[in-house]
């Protein structure tokens, strides 16, 4: 019987360990002193940076860089949560290159911006690791808000919020805190637990009681959060993921990408994780990169993302892309999934159908290819499940599909705020969350002591 | 090709570089090096008088400050002078002048202040065939506690005694090098000059600290938690430096005298401009300890390029060139008038030329245009003053454009004027007297 990578179908073990441990190192290692402080030279300290106006939290970025030059990297730190406390994780995880990097003028000047993520993790690791808190709870204010989910969004409103004394309880459906940032991001963005490190760094605020295991809709009701608290925060993340609409889709071996990521991220053994070894991965976005790269990462032999658009319409970002070929992912553009060919209840295969634009809409050219492949992920999307939240007696207004927020984050309820990816007209970046949680509550603490 | 070799009060040199009188020059096995890196002379590090050798600190005798990327801007030091044997130093001098004819090889020299040491020591100098000697009045630590270096160097009186002595003892041409710490570099020169002797260096180095160590509060170089002023060196003194021997050069007292420039000279346009405000040769140091002796291929070429670019000949083309052009502030254009201009295709859009201009001076630049991040110059307001070329991280991006005779200056609404009017007759000048009608 054919071993290790070899093994035909869905197998662990396809690698060793050591190999495993060695493909799921850091992405990007941290800076050392000298590398961070060479790199921090080159921050021009620009007036009215680009980069801080591109960051959706609007760190002050070359503060941040002037601080790590000069020998101050706790500073640095701290300007870097005062505008945004999962600045850790986003240091790991912001596609810098389409945010601050994209708009650095040294990108515009010589091709080259200024590592700006890598600084802001040199920064922020400094701090933690020295165990360094920046803020103190004010006096209570003897008001109580419930946050509905763990991640990057409820995170940022809990410690904002905490930050104000206000008593904060967070209910989250997963064991475990961080969102996505525990279940959702590739396994070499965020080593070491980081995503638990941080959730720690983050409640040690104070204030901030979690209940891990409790889902709206099954534990809990909208209805119970209003009654109980003076305000309560939604960001529950999405709960759906999108159906290939392919026929024959509930062959064993067609999944959601989204879990298997989380599986991933959860295992404590890596090398014991099953992985085809021809992989088909269906979608054009981060998820889709993250799966196809784990999958090689854990000894997949072939695999391939299709997309059904061309690559300039994919969302996942041209250096997501590019680590993608890099570690020997195929990328196919103009690719739509049809069928998937399955046998004895196995998939074993994918019939894809050419695509092309047609007057600006997307058409079926007829002619059709088929892959093999005992493992099919679906990354084409997450959806927000409105069940849990309107299901129980409430009627929150929807938009497109997700919560509708105004400006600071206010649902059509009252005392009810939303942010992260649950509302509508995001971006689906961690960061993006960060800042809506952190402005959520804002208004929260105004609404609340007007 | 240009031709660069030297002729500086008769001594001959390939080229016009030579070695300062520092660490890299104390002893045969590195200025061998040098000379065979090409370095076209040397000025051997001071020797003191006859007896025991003086003693250095044996902790950090250097400090430094640095900019981006930790480049090495200024340098200091608490060394003294040689610290090795008189008869050593004569004996390899000697051996390294008879290897290298073609090199120059001046003995750096500091004695106590009397005629009888500097009669005791000159015969010995001489008698190594060195070219000539540099007399170090300009040590500004250690030394100058015992009433050497710029102690000597600080009183024009001195200063012209023992160069007196000097000249009156030996045949060899004498330099005489000048501290800098003094408030008119002219004095010691004229004092120099009227003392006989054939050049001048400079500058020596400048008093300073480099640092405080905040965690004991020690100046740096710091030595057992304490510290001294040091001699200051490197690119960060050049503009001092330039300025010092500019005013030699110009003064008329002074005016011919030769000049050896020193002064963080770390490239071929350094030397070229410390030349062109009359120095026949240049001394370098820092640049060496900083990047090695290699260095000097990068000056030769590039001041041989330079001058073929430009068609200068010989050094004689170059040297002085810039000295008439050096005035008092009171004689410049009134009537000049240049505008700021930034070249949209070269701006990368940094922001901070805005505000440089905004926050510390006029007002000049925009930071947004239609509502679009854009950095122009508001003429109307621009004095021309030239901050933000000096803060702007590209190169030729900002230039500063003379308006041309005719043209409106829009900051006053007046045309610019073709005539030169200096402060000297301008009418805000109390000094100016009303002409008879």
């Amino acid at each position: 019987m054919a071993e290790g990578q070899f093994k035909d179908g869905i197998a662990s073990e396809r690698l060793q360990l050591a190999e495993i441990a060695e493909n799921f190192a850091d992405l990007h290692p941290p800076l050392d002193h000298h590398e961070a402080v060479v790199e921090a030279d080159r921050c021009y300290f620009c007036y009215d940076a680009p980069c801080m106006q591109a960051c959706p939290t609007s760190i002050d970025i070359p503060m941040f860089i002037r601080q790590i030059a000069t020998g101050n990297p706790t500073g640095s730190a701290k300007t870097i949560f005062d505008q945004n406390i999962l600045g850790g994780m986003c240091a790991r995880v912001c596609p810098t290159e389409t945010l601050c990097e994209e708009v650095c003028v040294r990108e515009v000047a010589e091709g080259k911006p200024v590592q700006i993520g890598r600084l802001q993790r040199y920064a922020t690791d400094t701090a933690m690791r020295a165990g360094k808190q920046f803020y103190e709870r004010a006096k209570p204010s003897g008001k109580t808000v419930a946050i509905v989910g763990a991640g990057p969004a409820g995170l940022a409103c809990a410690h904002r919020l905490a930050r104000y004394g206000h008593d904060v309880t967070v209910f989250e459906a997963k064991p475990k805190s961080g969102g996505l940032n525990e279940y959702g991001i590739a396994a070499y963005k965020t080593l070491d637990d980081f995503a638990q490190a941080e959730v720690d760094y983050v409640t040690a605020i104070g204030g901030i009681a979690t209940e891990n295991g409790k889902a709206l809709g099954r534990d809990f009701a909208l209805a119970d959060l209003t009654g109980r608290y003076d305000a309560v925060f939604l960001g529950m993340g999405l709960a759906g993921v999108n159906a290939l609409r392919a026929e024959g889709e509930e062959a064993d071996g067609v999944e959601d990408a989204v879990s298997f990521i989380s599986e991933l991220r959860q295992a404590d053994d890596l090398s014991k994780l099953p992985v085809g070894r021809r992989v088909v991965v269906i979608g054009g976005g981060m998820t889709a990169i993250d799966a196809a790269v784990q999958s090689k990462l854990l000894g997949a032999e072939e695999v391939t993302i299709c997309y059904r658009r061309g690559k300039e319409h994919m969302n996942a970002s041209e250096f997501e892309q590019d680590l993608a070929a890099a570690n020997g992912v195929t990328i196919r553009h103009w690719l739509q999934p049809r069928r998937v060919i399955a046998e004895g209840g196995k998939v074993s295969g994918i019939e894809l159908e050419y695509t092309m634009l047609e007057d600006g809409k997307l058409t079926g050219r007829g002619e059709t290819i088929r892959l093999a492949a005992d493992q099919v992920f679906k990354a084409i999307g997450q959806t927000f499940d409105a069940g849990p939240l309107n299901g129980s007696g409430n009627l929150i207004a929807l938009e497109g599909g997700r919560i509708k927020v105004d400006e600071e984050g206010r649902t059509s309820l009252p005392n009810v705020w939303a942010g992260g990816d649950c509302i509508a007209g995001g971006d689906d970046l961690t960061v993006s969350a960060v800042a809506q949680g952190r402005d959520a509550a804002e208004s929260i603490n105004r609404a609340l002591m007007g | 090709m240009a031709d660069i070799r030297s002729n500086f009060v008769g001594i001959k040199s390939p080229n016009p570089f030579w070695l300062a009188s520092a660490p890299p020059t104390d002893k045969a096995y590195n200025v061998e090096r040098a000379f065979k890196a090409g370095w076209g002379g040397v000025v051997w590090k001071t020797l003191g008088e006859e007896g025991p050798p003086v003693v250095n600190v044996n902790g950090p005798r250097y400090g430094a400050i640095w900019g981006a990327d930790r480049r090495l801007l200024g340098f200091n030091n608490i060394e003294l002078i040689t610290d090795r044997d008189l008869w050593v130093n004569l004996r390899e001098i000697k051996e390294v002048k008879r290897k290298w004819p073609d090199r120059a090889v001046v003995v750096s020299l500091m004695v106590p202040c009397e005629e009888e040491a500097w009669k005791a020591i000159l015969p010995l100098v001489e008698d190594t065939g060195a070219d000539g000697i540099e007399l170090n009045f300009g040590c500004p630590h250690g030394m100058s506690e015992r009433g050497m270096g710029s102690a000597v160097g600080q009183v024009p009186e001195y200063v012209e005694m023992v160069v007196r002595w000097c000249k009156q003892n030996t045949r060899m041409p004498v330099i005489t090098k000048l501290t800098p710490n003094v408030t008119d570099v002219r004095k010691p020169a004229r004092a120099a000059h009227a003392g006989g002797t054939d050049a001048v260096s400079l500058i020596n180095t400048i008093n300073s600290i480099t640092a405080v160590d905040l965690d004991n509060f020690a100046p740096e170089p710091s030595i057992d938690g304490k510290g001294t002023h040091g001699g200051y060196c490197g690119p960060a003194v050049k503009p001092i430096a330039m300025n010092m021997v500019a005013e030699i050069a110009r003064d008329p007292e002074t005016a011919g005298l030769p000049i050896s420039g020193i002064g963080g000279i770390t490239t071929w346009r350094d030397a070229a401009e410390f030349m062109a405000l009359g120095s026949g040769t240049v001394q370098v140091c820092t640049a060496a300890m900083t990047y090695g002796f290699k260095i000097v291929e990068e000056m030769v070429e590039g001041l041989k390029t330079w001058m073929d670019d430009k068609g200068h000949a010989t050094l004689d083309d170059v040297v002085g060139r810039a000295v008439p052009n050096v005035t008092d502030w009171q004689y410049l254009n009134l009537n000049y008038i240049a505008k700021a201009r930034i070249n949209q295709d070269l701006c990368i859009k940094c922001g901070r030329c805005h505000i440089a201009c905004e926050d510390t001076s006029h007002q000049a630049i925009t930071s947004l245009v239609n509502g679009a991040r854009r950095f122009e110059v508001i003429e109307e307001e621009c004095v021309g003053c030239n901050l933000c070329v000096n803060v702007c991280p590209v190169e030729g991006c900002i230039t500063m454009e003379p308006l041309a005779a005719g043209s409106l200056d829009k900051r006053t609404g007046e045309p610019v004027q073709s005539v030169y009017a200096n402060w000297t007759t301008h009418p805000n000048n109390p000094a100016v007297r009303v002409a008879a009608e």
